[in-house]
């Protein structure tokens, strides 16, 4: 009976293509305004992520969250690397001086001063020039919706000279790194210049950044520099995490996108499982004839499951397309770069179209159930 | 004749619908047989109970009272998936409105019985092709309903009663859809292929023009039968005897 099954599906063109749609676009619904809603959380935590060559960050006691820094004492550094099972730890700066452009052009940037032995942390994907040159005096890598920003509508160069805090700095590399939560040109630079691209304060340590030796786990690493310097030392993962729960419980972001995915999720759901409610109860004349005729209900349980499997994992499919397509479009826009279809919004995505095709079944199926066969004499 | 040879035998049947004022009762003490190898035709008027008979002896709905055997089986006996079961192996039904599925072909539509029976879709769609062409209808076998004239839907929809041999056919205004021409068509290919020694047929209808196929007509009136006649055989020549069943009735 499968095969009758499907055909009552797909006999309706209208009301089968009407039913994909509905579950397509409530699969795309959900799974844009989630990915989109976690990467821009993701986003808080791009200067961290972009770090890949250490594990391990320690700040001052009160930082929350990367953009929050109070900065440490230079003797800080010695005292984490005095901690056992520390393979390296080196200083890591952040700022947020102003750099102009030679035609007067100016924003706002997130610089990051790198060890100057070791340039730990450096931009590690590259669009133009190398990291080593940044040993260059006063050099800076930009990345490029920094330079876009900067250099609107000219071609990628480098070579090319800025002004920040009265220094002219040589741009020698332009960087693909991660965008920022706010869309700022990130820096990097050496340690010794980036302090000095910004107004001097008394001490610019912001971060030191380490990496566990082999045996020890970043995680037992962090307790031991917290519990040996009071200092607070997070995993990058957990540094991650910090940064988006501050962004959570300290901005409208999470509202905002609640209520448009709450939406997303109520009308998707809502229509795709009434929807497919409603083409149960218009085929009901057709169940009543199955069951006169000596079909039997687990059968018919078994054919509305079907219908239902059939439609979601069409829909679902075509609506994870059609947002993989999205993503992969926008993905090479500047201001969108970086945000992606995550697997974990698919799968979440998923669990919902499940729940609802498994709603509208049970209810269609009880409607079937307790359908009188005799019905079928009523015309 | 005697029980045994009856396929359907009802005595005193009652059913009733709803309980307290919203109690309505559609059977009022019903006896009624069916002998096999007969158009057996309920008649009467609107709102009197032959749905809700055939209903009953069908197995679609549970009897109030009263004692009802159905091919030697009583079915109060049986539990809800036996009586499914029952009707599966030895019910066939035509309807007013042919209820064939939509997007199936004829020969789908009439595979359906079949297909319900655990039969392969090949083997069951070959045999209803095959009572289709002996029903007429062997170049519109892979036709959708919608594309096919009343006459020959509901010649589908006896094609879909027949297909699995079952050995009691009831049927609820077969013609009343269709014009004079098609409704003694359709009667014609009832009684010469659904007549066997071994099957029974129940036809409730309206429709006088068909009364001269019955072997019996039984006339029912608020929920009992009133009268039976005798029709000696059935006449399928669409002749006098009909119109002597019609006024005798």
């Amino acid at each position: 009976m499968n095969f009758v099954a499907l055909r009552m599906l797909t006999g309706d063109r209208a009301k089968y293509f009407g039913l994909v749609f509905a579950i397509a676009f409530c699969t795309f619904l959900l799974e844009n305004q989630t990915s989109i809603f976690a990467n821009i959380l993701k986003r808080t935590a791009s200067q961290i992520l972009d770090v890949t060559d250490a594990e391990v960050w320690v700040m001052d006691p009160q930082t929350e969250y990367w953009e929050q820094t109070k900065a440490l004492k230079d003797t800080d550094l010695t005292r984490v690397r005095g901690v056992p099972g520390v393979q390296w730890a080196v200083r890591l700066f952040k700022g947020n001086p102003v750099a102009r452009t030679l035609s007067g052009k100016f924003a706002v940037s997130f610089l990051v001063g790198l060890d100057d032995a070791t340039l730990a942390g450096a931009p590690r994907k590259m669009l133009m020039g190398s990291w080593e040159r940044l040993r260059e005096p006063d050099s800076v890598i930009v990345d490029k919706a920094g330079y876009v920003l900067l250099f609107p509508g000219e071609p990628l160069e480098l070579g090319r000279t800025l002004e920040m805090n009265d220094h002219k700095v040589t741009i020698v590399g332009i960087s693909d790194a991660s965008a920022p939560f706010v869309s700022l040109p990130v820096m990097h630079a050496r340690y010794s210049e980036a302090v000095n691209f910004l107004g001097r304060e008394r001490t610019q340590l912001s971060f030191i950044i380490a990496q566990p030796v082999p045996e020890v786990t970043p995680e037992e690493l962090t307790a031991r520099i917290t519990g040996q310097t009071a200092l607070r030392a997070r995993t990058t993962d957990e540094f991650m995490w910090d940064c988006i729960v501050y962004y959570l419980k300290h901005t409208g972001i999470p509202v905002n996108f609640g209520i448009t995915i709450a939406v997303a999720l109520v009308v998707g759901t809502v229509v795709a499982g009434q929807t497919f409610y409603l083409f149960t109860v218009e085929n009901l004349k057709q169940f009543g004839t199955l069951k006169a005729i000596g079909v039997g209900n687990s059968r018919l349980v078994g054919m509305i499951l079907l219908q239902a499997a059939s439609v979601a994992a069409l829909g679902f499919a075509i609506g994870t397309g059609i947002a993989a397509t999205f993503f992969e479009i926008t993905l090479h826009i500047l201001a969108t770069r970086g945000i992606v279809l995550m697997w974990q919004c698919v799968a979440l995505t998923g669990a919902c179209i499940l729940f609802v095709t498994v709603v509208a079944s049970v209810l269609s199926i009880r409607r079937v159930l307790v359908l009188e066969p005799a019905e079928v004499f009523r015309g | 004749m005697s029980p045994n040879d009856l396929a359907v035998s009802c005595r005193g049947v009652k059913k009733h619908f709803g309980e307290g004022e919203a109690r309505i009762e559609a059977l009022r003490g019903v006896d009624f047989s069916a002998g096999f190898g007969e158009l057996s035709f309920l008649v009467g008027p609107s709102g009197c109970g032959k749905t809700t008979l055939i209903s009953v002896i069908a197995g679609l709905l549970r009897r109030s009272g009263g004692e009802l055997g159905v091919l030697g089986v009583s079915m109060e006996d049986l539990s809800e998936k036996e009586r499914i079961a029952f009707r599966r192996r030895n019910l066939g039904f035509v309807f007013q409105q042919y209820n064939l599925l939509p997007a199936l072909t004829a020969a789908e539509n009439v595979a359906v019985p079949l297909l319900a029976a655990g039969v392969a879709r090949k083997e069951a769609v070959e045999k209803s092709r095959a009572l289709l062409a002996r029903l007429g209808l062997e170049k519109r076998a892979m036709a959708l309903p919608a594309t096919l004239s009343g006459g020959q839907q509901q010649r589908v929809a006896l094609a879909r009663a027949l297909i699995h041999g079952p050995r009691l056919v009831v049927c609820d205004e077969p013609t009343a859809a269709l014009d004079h021409a098609n409704g003694e068509a359709v009667m014609k290919l009832l009684a010469d292929n659904a007549v066997q020694p071994d099957r029974a047929v129940i036809i409730v209808t309206h429709d006088s023009r068909v009364f001269h196929f019955a072997h019996s007509i039984a006339r029912m009136d608020d929920g009992r039968i009133v009268d039976v006649r005798r029709n000696g055989g059935g006449n399928h020549s669409g002749s006098s005897d009909g119109e002597a069943v019609k006024e005798a009735s």
